[in-house]
């Protein structure tokens, strides 16, 4: 019996240029995960228990053993890097995101003017703290952004957008350096 | 002419452009005005209407005349005013708005029709025959007034767009907004600083002055170094700030690399949105002409204009210089030049009580009446008194005074406040929230004045920042005077005076206006254009009305002024349009299976942002038709795959999740055993149909929706507000998991034989009935099968994690193959479901009922659902509704189309008499003939029935037989196997 081969598990790095790279990293385990009315307590706990992470806060991404933990939206959170505990399901709706998600990494010093040409949002370190998720827009499609620290950005986007998303930060990164040659 | 040891060009660096097809050299740091100035070339463009002969009026962005087509080929850019435009290397320039040369422009007879060609004149003058305004007389009247031209081609030129924010935005880089940066910034708010030219400086880079104890420019310079230190400013020069929008929201427009030669990855420009707690505007001022007669020659310019070319770029605009004017300040234009070496014919000032401020001759109490000189200033007449003498000029600087630059304070709907002591409008005080106007854009003229408001705008921004101001910020010392004036709006005298020299519009033409009953201020713009170029009447609003007012004896502040809205200077499309050019217009989705599809050479169509293929052509395969009949019959036949991951598709779970899809499907849902599939249909509120799907049932607590390729977005977001707005008592979450699944349809007799040699376990109709789902693996690989059917055959849907899709694609259509099958499109897609009478949103347009697609038996009567209500309101149920039947045509060769309208037979084909219209149609290898979806008035009751199809657009008439939706099989026993 023949397999089926995954595609786009591996990283790849798609354009570098003055001390900022692009690059995708390999899949790992999305998970939403929302809770049910009145669950959000008892979903933290068991969260904290399994994956020594809490719920997160609108805007914040945590990091623990490996993991993280991002919020995503109203009452949802993706965890990102494990499955989710079995004993979570007593508490939230899971459900498997691990494909529907393109990771685009830009890090560098000049990843936030980057990024300042699609996302409508402010990423100073003012208003985008390590440790940050945003749920935004970069040009025209939905964006995840988390921001770990540093000058790194993580930005989750449609699997079927990568295209264009890695076309569009590439373009720009292009044009900053040719600014920056001026 | 250049003026050794003057002005902030590199005279070390020459550098060479072409103006209309000949070499220029100007130096680093010139625009094209000031390259052009030195040269001794005072003629620069022709004007709007009357083709006169037109030099600059001014030196920044608020020039009426000098406007130039910049760049070759579909890369020019038209009306780029002269005096913005930076020369670099290989710069091309082109004069516009002529036929043959700019010295010799054959339209320039219409200089010599001026008395007919007035405000208003071609609606007087072409009025008949009627027909003959848009064929004859609008092309001839366009190609003789105008503009820059247009490029056909697409520009290849690629700007950038892009988000700022900060606590304080400062608008102008002269010393009130310095000041005002820096204050703020030593306090600690993040500031970003808008200059509109290269420099930071304004007025103090143009005048000779000083501040503090040193010039100005050096000033400057240590001003610069302290913002930069504060490590708060973001400097944006060559930027102008072109709109205010709603809650601190603002555009400008960067100039990023207009200045040098276009390099790729370069962007030419930037459109900038700015997102500001705080804002100050110090905008300065522009500077009044006057409309004396014969005032638009080339030579005549502004004082202030003067001495910029003087200041900034070693230039003298003339050799022998007259000065009119009605104030102080521009006494300082013949000071400057005389130290400059340049001859001073003399100042002519309107006061009697003027005072000469150096050695010049001082004409006191004159006007000028009168202006000679073919391409370029020879000669002025003015009048002293009774007396009227004669001046051999070659260059006359005007001054009238100032007017704020207060438009950026209009654009949220204030009016400008007139003041009656400086004579001046200003800024309504608090028309944009969080913007202070400053300086001499808040009616402040002085250099001392500007510095001591852009401390205390500093202070003040501070302070509605929560920040403290700092103590370290003192306001240096300058000149107080802030130049006074007496206000002369116009001369009368023999001749045409321009006030707008953008559009030719003059005092004759306001009185005109008057004359005729135009007198408000808003009417009088309109009839005569005054205001209306690319200048925006920068410099000719405040003079219009005046002279309005004057006209119909009203004072100024009751005559009022038009107001400004965005943008403030022209702003080019293709910066506008940044990243959208082309295939950027939307993203592009693609599907896992995108590579297998265009490897085989399938034409890709777009549905909604996915690409989907639209057939897979085989080896002698020419036409569509011959494709997507060979697909169609392959289904039938033996088995078909499709990409279907397009589709929505939404995973529900909780307690509720049964409840909640009861009250968003009309028919029921928690009643669904575990395992099974069942399609639904869901209604807007108001009671038509918003889309169709199936929702499989896969726990006790767990469904997963699909929906539409084209509603599922619509559909993601209604769920979310009916949780939330309308339903939040139920325990249920939704999510989409669209892109999560790789979805593809088998469909033929051989689906399920191909798909028992990939599932580790195998499944026959027993287990695995019609309408059932479950979990299943392939290839080892975990999966979800539907056993639904778009097409009428025995048909499964399976889903695999997105990684695996284009493996399984490839691996499904190699097998496929093997059973005389393969991969089939949408247009074969199509033409399975049509024989099926399936629907799509090609009838279920939005306008259409359940009732009108014979599905009003699956609206529940034992539970309430979104739209009951509405759907059964009177006129929606009936039966002379256009409702849904199939066509096909009388003769097996007749052509069907889509978007065609129907008529009994015997009718006329008029609009009183339709009966109802086409929705889809296609070609059917099954049937042999074309067959139809459509909406017809009691459409199933006219069953057997002849009418005629008659397609207006494509001349098109077919006579068709009502018929039933369904066309194939319509028992559906080949789906249930």
């Amino acid at each position: 019996m023949a397999d089926l081969i995954a595609t786009s598990t591996e990283g790849r790095t798609l354009a570098e240029a003055d001390g900022l790279s692009l690059s995708q990293t390999p899949l790992t385990p999305i998970w939403a995960i929302a809770p049910y009315r009145g669950k959000a307590g008892p979903t933290s706990e068991a969260l904290a228990q399994a994956h020594g992470l809490p719920f997160p806060a609108p805007g914040a991404l945590h990091e623990a053993e490996g993991a993280r933990i991002a919020w995503s939206g109203l009452d949802q959170a993706f965890l990102l890097g494990v499955r989710p505990n079995a004993a979570l399901a007593d508490h939230a709706a899971l459900t498997d995101q691990s494909d529907a998600w393109a990771n685009l990494v830009i890090d560098g010093a000049r990843a936030r003017d980057v990024l300042a040409r699609f996302v409508p949002i402010d990423l100073s370190p003012a208003a985008c703290p390590p440790g940050s998720a945003r749920r935004t827009l970069m040009g025209h499609m939905p964006a995840l952004i988390l921001h770990p620290g540093g000058d790194r950005f993580e930005i989750l986007v449609f699997r079927s957008m990568t295209g264009t998303a890695a076309h569009d930060l590439t373009r720009a990164m292009r044009a900053l350096s040719a600014r920056a040659a001026l | 002419m250049r003026v050794d040891g003057r002005g902030r060009i590199d005279r070390t660096q020459p550098v060479e452009f072409r103006f209309d097809g000949k070499p220029v050299t100007g130096y680093r740091g010139d625009t094209i005005a000031s390259a052009l100035l030195a040269q001794g070339q005072v003629l620069m463009a022709r004007s709007f209407k009357y083709h006169r002969p037109r030099g600059v009026l001014t030196a920044g962005s608020e020039e009426p005349n000098a406007l130039m087509e910049v760049g070759t080929g579909a890369a020019m850019t038209p009306n780029v005013r002269a005096t913005m435009q930076e020369i670099f290397p290989g710069l091309v320039a082109q004069s516009q708005n002529r036929v043959g040369p700019l010295d010799r422009d054959l339209l320039s007879v219409n200089d010599l029709l001026w008395p007919f060609l007035g405000a208003g004149f071609y609606y007087k003058t072409f009025m008949w025959p009627r027909s003959f305004w848009e064929r004859l007389y609008e092309p001839i009247i366009r190609r003789a007034a105008g503009l820059g031209r247009l490029t056909p081609e697409a520009s290849p030129e690629r700007h950038e767009k892009a988000f700022a924010f900060c606590d304080l935005l400062v608008i102008g880089g002269g010393p009130a907004g310095l000041m005002a940066a820096l204050t703020a910034a030593k306090g600690g708010a993040d500031v970003i600083l808008v200059e509109e030219a290269p420099e930071f400086g304004g007025r103090l880079l143009s005048d000779r002055q000083e501040v503090g104890a040193a010039g100005a420019a050096t000033w400057v310079d240590g001003i610069i170094g302290d913002l930069q230190a504060t490590g708060r400013v973001r400097l944006m020069p060559r930027t102008t700030v072109t709109g205010v929008y709603d809650d601190g929201s603002y555009g400008a427009l960067e100039r990023v690399a207009r200045h040098v030669a276009p390099a790729p990855d370069l962007p030419p420009e930037c459109f900038w949105r700015i997102r500001a707690k705080q804002a100050v505007l110090a905008a300065g001022a522009h500077e009044r002409p006057i409309a004396f007669p014969m005032n638009d020659r080339p030579g005549i310019m502004l004082a202030g204009a003067v001495r910029t070319y003087l200041n900034r770029y070693g230039v003298a605009a003339g050799r022998n210089v007259t000065i009119f004017a009605t104030n102080d300040a521009a006494h300082r234009t013949a000071i400057e030049l005389q130290e400059a070496g340049v001859r001073i014919a003399a100042v002519i000032d309107s006061r009697r009580e003027a005072v000469p401020q150096g050695d010049y001759r001082l004409i006191r109490g004159g006007q000028v009446i009168g202006s000679k000189g073919r391409r370029a200033l020879r000669e002025i007449t003015y009048r002293t008194g009774e007396r009227v003498d004669r001046l051999t000029t070659d260059c006359l600087a005007v001054s009238g005074g100032w007017n704020p630059a207060l438009h950026l304070t209009c654009h949220l709907g204030a009016r400008p406040v007139w003041d009656e002591e400086g004579k001046m409008f200003l800024p309504a005080p608090g028309a944009v929230p969080g913007l202070t106007p400053v300086g001499a854009c808040n009616g402040a003229i002085s250099t001392a004045a500007c510095l001591r408001e852009g401390v205390e705008a500093g202070k003040a921004a501070l302070k509605a920042l929560g920040l403290r101001a700092p103590r370290n910020v003192t306001v240096p010392e300058a000149s107080d005077d802030p130049g006074r004036g007496q206000a002369l709006w116009f001369v009368e005298g023999k001749g045409r005076a321009w006030l707008d020299f953008a559009n030719d519009v003059t005092t004759k033409d306001v009185k005109l206006a008057a004359q005729e009953g135009f007198i408000s201020v808003e009417h009088m713009k309109r009839y005569t254009t005054q205001g209306m170029a690319p200048d925006q009447g920068k410099s000719s609003n405040i003079a219009a009305l005046a002279y309005l007012a004057d006209t119909t004896g009203r004072g100024i502040p009751e005559t009022g002024t038009t107001t400004y809205r965005p943008p403030f200077v022209p702003v080019t499309m293709g910066a506008l349009g940044a990243f959208a050019e082309g295939a950027g217009f939307a993203p592009q989705r693609h599907t896992t299976s995108h590579a297998a599809a265009t490897s085989r050479g399938a034409p890709m169509i777009e549905a909604g942002l996915w690409y989907r293929p639209s057939y897979l052509p085989r080896p002698g395969e020419t036409t569509w038709r011959q494709a997507c009949d060979r697909e169609v019959a392959m289904v039938r036949e033996a088995v078909g795959v499709v990409d279907v991951s397009t589709l929505g598709k939404i995973d529900i779970q909780g307690p509720d999740a049964g409840a909640f899809l009861d009250f968003l499907y009309t028919n029921m849902f928690s009643t669904l055993p575990i395992g099974r599939v069942r399609y639904g249909m869901m209604l807007r509120e108001d009671g038509h149909v918003m889309d169709d799907g199936t929702t499989a049932r896969l726990g006790e607590h767990h469904y997963v929706m699909t929906t539409t390729t084209a509603a599922a977005g619509q559909v993601m977001a209604h769920l979310d507000f009916v949780a939330q707005g309308l339903r939040p008592d139920l325990d249920v979450r939704a999510i989409s998991v669209t892109e999560n699944w790789a979805q593809f349809s088998v469909a033929g007799p051989e689906a399920r034989r191909l798909l028992n040699g990939i599932l580790d376990t195998p499944i026959d109709t027993v287990c695995f009935p019609f309408m059932a789902c479950g979990a299943v693996t392939v290839h080892g690989v975990a999966a979800r099968l539907f056993r639904i059917s778009f097409s009428g055959e025995e048909a499964y849907e399976i889903a695999v994690p997105s990684r695996y899709g284009d493996a399984l694609y490839r691996d499904l259509v190699a097998r496929a193959e093997t059973l005389g099958g393969g991969a089939y499109g949408m247009e074969a897609l199509n033409v399975l479901r049509l024989e099926k009478g399936f629907i799509t949103h090609a009838e279920i347009h939005g306008r259409v009922t359940a009732y009108d697609i014979g599905m009003q038996n699956m609206l529940s009567a034992k539970k309430d659902f979104i739209g009951k209500a509405a759907a059964a309101r009177p006129g929606l149920l009936e039966p002379d509704r256009e409702r849904l039947v199939g066509l096909k045509p009388v003769e097996t060769d007749g052509v069907l189309t889509a978007g065609a309208r129907l008529f009994s037979d015997g009718s006329a084909h008029v609009r009183e008499t339709d009966q109802g219209y086409v929705t889809s149609v296609g070609p059917s290898p099954t049937l042999g003939h074309m067959i139809a979806l459509g909406f017809l008035r009691h459409g199933p009751e006219r069953l057997g029935e002849r009418i005629v199809m008659v397609d207006h657009l494509r001349g098109l008439r077919t006579h068709c037989e009502v018929c039933a939706p369904v066309f194939f099989d319509p028992d559906g026993g080949r789906a249930r196997g």
